[in-house]
């Protein structure tokens, strides 16, 4: 069997007053392209940190295709490209520089066919030459990108690669990844951006707490969320009969979950009958950002499990919307 | 920004020759590295990066040790005979070529280190492959390069004050091994220091309080042997002082204590900070967590 492009077993990262991770196992396919999806503090960049060598797990082990990230340092490093999330830099040095400084820290000497190749995908020939200090935040967040592929790594991890950059920037970003990903790289992306992670991975890890509480394939986790949810303005009362299907109470605005075209005529019925004025109806399919809020709703426990959540309807914060509007590719 | 530029059908360079293309459908994986490549570059990076703000980092420091040479120097020279035989002036001379050798490696590892960790691009050092030694190496070895340029500096200036008895070096190569100790020694504490700091603040602190002050009281401006008993005493618990007393030795084959013993201690520090310096890059002590 291939070795996993990245595996994780058991890792707990402990700091004395937190734990931040409480045993994560995870394994990446190689070629996989692979999301890595929780809130805030969920544990994914410590996750990543200790994938990439920049933290020590408290215990637990973790691999590089194969290569232990503590023993086998060396050979885990080479096969890895991490874009960091914080947008860093060294003001010391032009872009060219920079990424010549990179390729030789990798032990690569006359890199810049490969490193002319990274600044024309990614839009940066132009700026070749010009102090880092001088580029937008755009264009740094790029040159971490370029950096992170100096040494064409098979698996290529991106923390939060798109976090406040615009969209024209997203996109070219996505297509060159896409592209890598074609030709053999593993991806692994973490993203608040729920619908990228939709649109660009194929298998999704949630965490929450320090757990991996869902892994499965994106499919999966979508079709875990059978049935549909319907979304009114209501000046008056539920009437009781629909009061089971209740999945969110804003004020006015009420969202219902059900099972399918059927319930929603039903449900209609009763409202009609019960002389209800409903308003702005919506009603529409689940997402992945459903799936995220249920699995990482605070009124779960951090109880690990695959992912079964359709019936469960206690996402708190379940949005009103089915569909939440999406950037054209 | 144009995204024609990402066009998939945009045909791909040929690989160069040593790129490994392991067949459709892997990723092309780079040559294996080569080995010294990734510690010749971090070395290369750090003496750049005090390279391109030389004023700062090199004719700075020169400039102050002069200061000192024309302020010390002519008020005492009539005054005070350190060493029989020899000006107060020449005294001085090795006294601050040192003392700059020493201040500014330490300045230049710790300052890198601790920029790197504050501003975040340490990441960059961190993430690839550089073993522990290459990263400790490279750090040191740049803070030497440093230290030496300073010290140079400092001494082509100021022979002018006392060319021939400066000249007139009595054991070079003692010159030479003191001043390489002393600027690995500092290189190696600056090293520590910016792996303990987390705030430029905490290392200032080290800068003030440890390295201004331990130089200072090195016999810098003055022969210990001018000091009363308990503070000659206290000076031979300093390490500068070895480093000073040692470097001077090299130039008027007069010393406070034999360069002999001054090589055993300033051996002994370097040995022990070494030590603990890649013990703490091993462990990932402040760097790694």
């Amino acid at each position: 069997m291939n070795p996993a492009a990245i595996e994780t077993t058991n890792v707990v990262k402990r700091y004395p007053r937190t734990t931040a991770l409480d045993g994560v196992s995870l394994r990446v396919e190689q070629g996989e392209f692979f999301g890595l999806l929780g809130p805030n503090g969920a544990g994914k960049t410590t996750l990543i940190s200790i994938v990439a060598g920049l933290a020590r797990a408290t215990s637990g082990t973790a691999c590089v295709l194969g290569h232990d990230v503590t023993a086998d340092y060396r050979a885990a490093r080479r096969a890895l490209g991490v874009v960091p999330q914080e947008l860093v830099f060294d003001p010391f040095f032009t872009v060219r520089e920079t990424l010549r400084l990179q390729s030789g820290y990798f032990g690569l000497r006359d890199n810049d066919g490969w490193i002319d190749e990274l600044l024309d995908n990614l839009a940066l020939t132009a700026k070749a030459e010009t102090n880092m200090r001088a580029l937008s935040g755009g264009m740094k967040r790029r040159v971490l990108v370029a950096q992170a592929l100096v040494h064409r790594p098979p698996v290529i991890v991106l923390d939060e690669p798109t976090a406040g950059v615009d969209v024209e920037l997203r996109q070219t970003l996505w297509r060159f990844i896409r592209r890598l990903n074609r030709e053999g790289h593993t991806i692994v992306l973490t993203t608040h951006y729920l619908e990228e992670a939709q649109e660009l991975c194929s298998r999704i890890a949630m965490l929450k707490a320090g757990r991996v509480v869902a892994l499965d394939s994106t499919r999966a986790l979508l079709a875990g969320l059978e049935g549909v949810r319907m979304s009114f303005r209501l000046a008056g009362e539920l009437p009781a009969a629909l009061a089971g299907k209740l999945a969110e109470r804003d004020g006015v605005r009420v969202a219902l979950r059900l099972s399918g075209a059927e319930e929603v005529e039903c449900a209609l019925g009763e409202l009609r009958m019960a002389g209800a004025r409903i308003e702005d109806l919506e009603v529409g399919h689940a997402d992945l950002e459903d799936v995220f809020l249920q699995l990482t709703s605070d009124r779960r426990t951090g109880e690990s499990f695959l992912p079964s959540p359709a019936s469960a309807g206690e996402g708190p914060g379940v949005r009103a919307s089915g569909h939440p509007t999406r950037q054209t590719a | 920004m144009s995204a024609e530029t990402l066009k998939d059908t945009r045909p791909r360079p040929q690989p160069a020759p040593d790129v490994v293309s392991p067949g459709p459908g892997r990723p092309t994986i780079a040559p294996q590295a080569q080995s010294w490549v990734g510690f010749r570059t971090l070395l290369y990076k750090e003496v750049l990066r005090f390279w391109k703000v030389a004023f700062q980092t090199i004719a700075a420091p020169v400039l102050t040790g002069v200061l000192y040479l024309l302020v010390f120097g002519q008020v005492l020279d009539k005054h005070v005979e350190a060493f029989p035989g020899v000006s107060y002036i020449a005294f001085l001379v090795p006294g601050l070529t040192m003392m700059s050798v020493l201040q500014n490696a330490f300045a230049n590892s710790s300052s890198s280190l601790i920029q790197s960790k504050i501003t975040g691009n340490l990441v960059f050092m961190l993430l690839p492959p550089l073993s522990n030694a290459e990263f400790f190496a490279a750090y040191v070895l740049a803070a030497i390069v440093r230290g030496l340029a300073v010290g140079l500096g400092v001494f082509a200036v100021t022979l002018w004050f006392a060319p021939s008895a400066l000249l007139a070096m009595q054991a070079p190569l003692w010159v030479l091994v003191f001043a390489l100790l002393g600027a690995a020694l500092l290189g190696v504490l600056g090293l520590i220091a910016g792996i303990v700091s987390d705030k430029f603040d905490q290392l200032a602190a080290f800068q003030s309080f440890i390295v201004m002050p331990a130089t200072f009281l090195a016999g810098v401006f003055y022969s210990v042997h001018s000091l009363p008993t308990l503070w000659q005493a206290v000076s031979h618990a300093n390490p500068f002082f070895y480093l000073v007393d040692g470097f001077r030795y090299g130039f008027f084959a007069q010393a406070d204590v034999s360069p002999w013993v001054s090589l055993a201690v300033v051996l002994t520090a370097l040995a022990v900070t070494t030590a603990a310096a890649y013990r703490m890059i091993a462990r990932g002590t402040r760097i790694r967590n």
